[in-house]
């Protein structure tokens, strides 16, 4: 490469079209809530990533803050107006109350808890929990729900929507499917083992459909030896507390998942919170934890653990493996990596981050994901080597006291893995992988030409779409709704306050002609509710620019 | 003032200039933490040496061998290659092979797939869902019903997500694992109380009553639950329901029911102990269960008034933050409901059974039995311990061996040592469904009567 200054931690400037990418040049990336120019850490960090690195994070200009404050304001005061109006019998009190044999009990929930549910939330509620009546491929059918009281409480037509555009769920590889071919094997295995188990793994629960399936997850991480579980969410609450205990330290991303912190918190360790992706914030509690110890005793830490996500779902954001494995290697630090979104979705072959980085599957100590995103079924795995397995099979909760996988869905983990490896004798797999990867690139690209702003790495196939004002949260979801799409938003408490967002969820199933229906309706709707917030469009000519990527060499 | 004399002049000066120093001199810091140069600094990170990240496992561990099961585990059972008359599952209705359930949940299959894709606020609710939560709502004659997708996560989400940090939860101390998660979960203070002992319960009861009246503010708005189990999995005996009550209003304590192994079993409909003690079900609070014992599907359900149980769907963590259970296993649900409400007669039979085999297994020497005689699932405990825990298992091991050999697939109760409050002491557990005819159930209580016999005399 001619211009070694061009690289800056990653991020690569496209020297030779310097007069229209301006806005590349003038960096507004937000690094973690702060707008900042180019950071220039030097070309170390530069060679750890084998191919660009590019993530967006813009900030969205001023008023629009402002706006949001106010939007949050009005809705507010019109929530203590409705709970006054309630208290004095001037409105009716649609909410469940207790019962009259206990009223003089010590009431369940603090008034004030709820005011966010009652008064914000349910304004917006028919955005949620939306029923749907088929499988959950590309396109699904809804169920018609309408309110009589203000979203108090829905009643069913009877009408069913049909092929509504699905940009919600996670079918990343496009598994979940009803083709009569390819749940042969399912079939087969339902109507010889049937649903249950009634046992748990250490009892009379391990099957030998589980093995296979171990070996097949092992096998495709490259790995030495995996284990199963039933549930993803479960998988993390039960698996942390029995790797770490009292005495050890944590550091998690700010951003990590419900079931990460959950875990975390019931393992008894100290837990300290690092910058979302931020490698100096993590370099810097490492320093700190080694050389001051634990808080008043400063004994050592027993051990270090750092927990991480692969693509983080709510940013759409990939995690820094290279840096964070090399700082682990300098710290004598453990690396646990939740790679429930990114299983399947990112990598040459579908690996996962750690083949998306060009990285040995050895670097990271535990490797936990879930089947229920690229696979379409349900589960969880912690795959690494053979202690590591050992130690789980006699020491985690769930184990012991939690009923194992079942085996139609272990199946279809099976024959979906299967597929994906080539074991099946197609390259169908392979296929869906570069759908995914095509469609995700098409999809980010023509929503920054079109000028909304988008959160996350370029490849992740997670597109947060920014709305940030609460009113609009409703808008965009119905009005998408109305022109037959069904969208995802969300808003205050999952996300922070102002930045309510739309998020979707490219498929390798979805078609060119159903992303450009969808990227249609997103310009008219943009449009219409003033969405299109980012100052750094680009023309939508997309033959004036090239986007060369230029590669390392090393 | 050129009346004032010189030294008060000459004072006041000096005092100015004195002033003056501290005020531009720096500040008095306290000895910085920072005392280490960088070389020491470098040399600390160098010298810490971490424990490795999972101790080593023994190889003889009897959790590393345990039986690989090949085929369903259904009424005959192969395990590690030998057929056996299964003894060991919590299949009690024996649902797990119906022809019924397997062709609805094909049929599930046929139309949805396998998995949600999503939890349930994003497109993951299915027509399935809503109408099993109904069915079960109704079975139960409640108001409304929550399924959650794994069985364990159901009560260690519901407990977190009214009990909070400061309030009181008192709780049985054979309370199995997922309840003690739960309320780990939920930072509230945990009080324990003797297994089944309402005295002491009413003890606690009133010591902390008299607490509040020291601090009645505090008391105004601290929550006060009790957790207990309708059949308790470590002990196989039930709870004193209509006791519980009492003190429920006597002293302002809403009750959480734990019913994973009394749902479809007690009860002359299987509607759990309620039932079978005939208590309105709106006294208790919120019952949950798992559907992976009776129902022989996979997932959980809590059910209730609307009050209560709506709260769960914006906060019950295993709600909100996972993926909902797959359409399959919600239309097997829904198909085993039908059976249990079209066949009643199956309790009946099942409780026969239950009590035709605690009969047979009185007498065993050096074996007792622990747990009612209408519960499915016993223990066996050694009479007499050995002297440490590890011997006693390797000892129950030898029984368990010695029936699987002749044809009885049993179990030991597994439990995690070091992680439970109150760990029973080691047992077989003996479960009993409706599949088993009375041949075989008298042959597996002489058998265990024969491999006492040989393993301990």
């Amino acid at each position: 490469m001619a211009n070694p200054s061009a690289v800056c931690n990653g991020h690569l400037h496209h020297h030779h079209h310097q007069k229209q990418n301006n806005l590349l040049k003038s960096g507004i990336y937000k690094k973690n809530g702060i707008t900042k120019g180019m950071k220039k850490n030097g070309i170390s960090n530069g060679t750890l990533y084998k191919k660009t690195f590019i993530e967006h994070f813009e900030q969205a200009p001023m008023y629009v803050a402002v706006l949001t404050f106010l939007g949050f304001g009005v809705g507010t005061v019109f929530g203590y107006l409705r709970d006054f109006m309630r208290a004095w019998g001037l409105e009716k009190r649609n909410v469940a109350t207790e019962r009259e044999q206990q009223k003089d009990f010590v009431p369940l929930y603090q008034d004030f808890e709820n005011f966010y549910t009652r008064n914000l939330y349910m304004r917006i509620r028919d955005n949620w929990n939306r029923p749907i009546c088929s499988v959950p491929g590309p396109q699904f059918d809804l169920m018609e729900r309408v309110t009589d009281d203000y979203n108090w409480t829905f009643r069913f037509t009877g009408r069913i929507i049909k092929n509504v555009i699905n940009m919600g769920s996670y079918n990343y590889l496009g598994f979940a499917e009803t083709d009569v071919n390819a749940l042969k094997t399912v079939t087969i295995e339902l109507q010889k083992y049937g649903t249950g188990i009634c046992s748990t793994r250490q009892e009379m629960g391990t099957l030998d459909k589980h093995i296979e399936l171990e070996k097949l997850v092992a096998k495709f991480l490259g790995v030495e030896d995996a284990m199963v579980f039933g549930m993803g969410f479960a998988t993390n609450s039960m698996n942390i507390p029995a790797l770490v205990g009292k005495g050890c330290l944590i550091l998690s991303d700010e951003l990590n998942h419900t079931s990460l912190v959950l875990g975390a918190r019931l393992s008894g360790a100290t837990i300290r919170i690092f910058k979302h992706n931020n490698m100096q914030s993590l370099e810097k509690l490492l320093r700190d934890a080694i050389i001051y110890g634990q808080p008043r005793s400063r004994r050592a830490w027993r051990k270090i653990i750092i927990l991480v996500e692969g693509i983080y779902s709510m940013e759409g954001s990939i995690v820094r493996l290279p840096e964070i494995v090399s700082l682990k290697k300098k710290y004598k630090a453990y690396l646990y990596l939740d790679e429930a979104h990114s299983i399947g979705a990112v990598g040459a072959t579908g690996r996962g981050v750690v083949e998306y980085f060009g990285m040995s599957p050895d670097d990271v100590d535990v490797l936990m994901g879930t089947f229920t995103k690229s696979f379409g079924a349900a589960g969880g795995y912690i795959a690494g080597k053979k202690d590591l397995v050992d130690f789980l099979r006699t020491h985690s909760h769930s184990a012991v006291y939690a009923t194992s996988m079942c085996p139609p869905v272990a199946e279809q983990i099976i024959r979906a893995m299967k597929c994906l490896m080539g074991l099946d004798g197609t390259t169908q797999g392979l296929q869906r992988v570069h759908q995914l990867g095509k469609n995700t690139r098409y999809f980010r690209r023509r929503l920054h030409e079109m000028g909304f702003i988008i959160y996350g790495n370029d490849d992740s196939p997670v597109v947060p779409l920014l709305l940030y004002m609460p009113g609009k949260i409703g808008a965009f979801s119905s009005r998408m709704l109305e022109k037959n799409i069904g969208v995802v938003v969300v808003g205050f408490p999952a996300t922070p306050i102002t930045e309510s967002r739309a998020r979707f969820c490219v498929s390798a199933a979805h078609t060119r002609e159903m992303l450009d229906t969808v990227l249609n309706a997103l310009d008219e709707l943009g449009d219409f509710l003033h969405l299109k917030y980012s100052r750094y469009s680009k023309s939508s000519h997309p033959e004036l620019y090239e986007e060369t990527r230029l590669e390392l060499e090393d | 003032y050129f009346q004032a004399p010189a030294y008060h002049l000459i004072l006041e000066g000096i005092l100015i200039l004195w002033i003056i120093r501290l005020l531009f001199s720096k500040t008095y810091k306290l000895q910085e933490r920072s005392d280490l140069t960088l070389k020491e600094k470098e040399e600390l990170i160098e010298e810490w040496q971490p424990e490795p990240l999972v101790p080593p496992v023994p190889k003889d561990h009897p959790a590393l061998n345990y039986n690989i099961v090949s085929g369903p585990p259904t009424h005959i059972i192969t395990v590690n290659g030998k057929e056996c008359i299964n003894f060991a599952s919590f299949n009690f209705l024996g649902l797990l092979d119906n022809e019924k359930v397997k062709s609805a949940a094909q049929a599930s299959l046929k139309k949805y797939g396998v998995g949600t894709c999503g939890p349930r606020g994003f497109y993951g609710t299915f027509d399935v869902h809503l109408e099993l939560e109904e069915r079960l709502a109704k079975f139960m004659r409640t108001e409304e019903a929550i399924i959650y997708s794994y069985g364990f996560a159901t009560i260690a989400s519901a407990i977190p997500a009214y009990s909070k940090r400061g309030d009181i939860v008192f709780v049985d101390e054979a309370a199995c694992f997922a309840i003690q998660k739960g309320l780990q979960a939920s930072r509230s203070n945990i009080k324990l109380f003797k297994h089944n002992d309402m005295a002491d319960l009413e003890r606690l009861l009133k010591e902390q009553e008299t607490e509040d009246q020291k601090n009645p503010r505090k008391a105004r708005v601290t929550r006060r639950f009790m957790v207990v189990e309708g059949l308790y999995m470590n002990t196989g005996d039930i709870c004193p329901l209509p006791e519980l009550i009492k003190l429920k209003y006597k002293y302002k304590v809403r009750i959480f029911l734990e019913e994973s192994l009394s749902f479809g079993v007690l009860g002359e409909h299987g509607r759990g102990i309620t039932e079978h003690f005939g208590i309105n079900i709106d006294d208790i609070d919120l019952i949950s269960a798992n559907m992976e014992n009776s129902l022989a599907s996979i997932g959980g359900f809590c059910c209730g008034r609307s009050f209560i149980i709506d709260h769960q769907r914006l906060s019950g963590q295993g709600y909100c933050f996972s993926a909902s259970l797959p359409p399959l296993l919600a239309a097997a649900a829904i198909e085993a409901l039908n059976i249990m409400e079209d066949n009643p007669d199956i309790f009946q039979t099942l409780r026969a059974k239950c009590e035709r085999i605690h009969k047979a297994l009185q007498g065993i020497s050096g074996l007792k039995v622990v747990g009612e005689s209408f519960s499915p699932a016993l223990h066996l405990q050694l009479e007499e311990s050995c002297g440490s825990r590890e011997n006693d298992v390797k000892l129950l091991k030898r029984v368990v061996d010695y029936c699987m050999n002749s044809g009885i697939a049993l179990t030991q109760a597994r439990y995690l040592e070091k992680e439970e409050k109150c760990l029973p002491p080691p047992s077989i557990r003996v479960v009993i469904t409706v599949e088993q005819t009375e041949q075989e159930l008298d042959k597996a209580a002489s058998l265990l009567k024969e491999a006492a016999q040989s393993v301990l005399n």
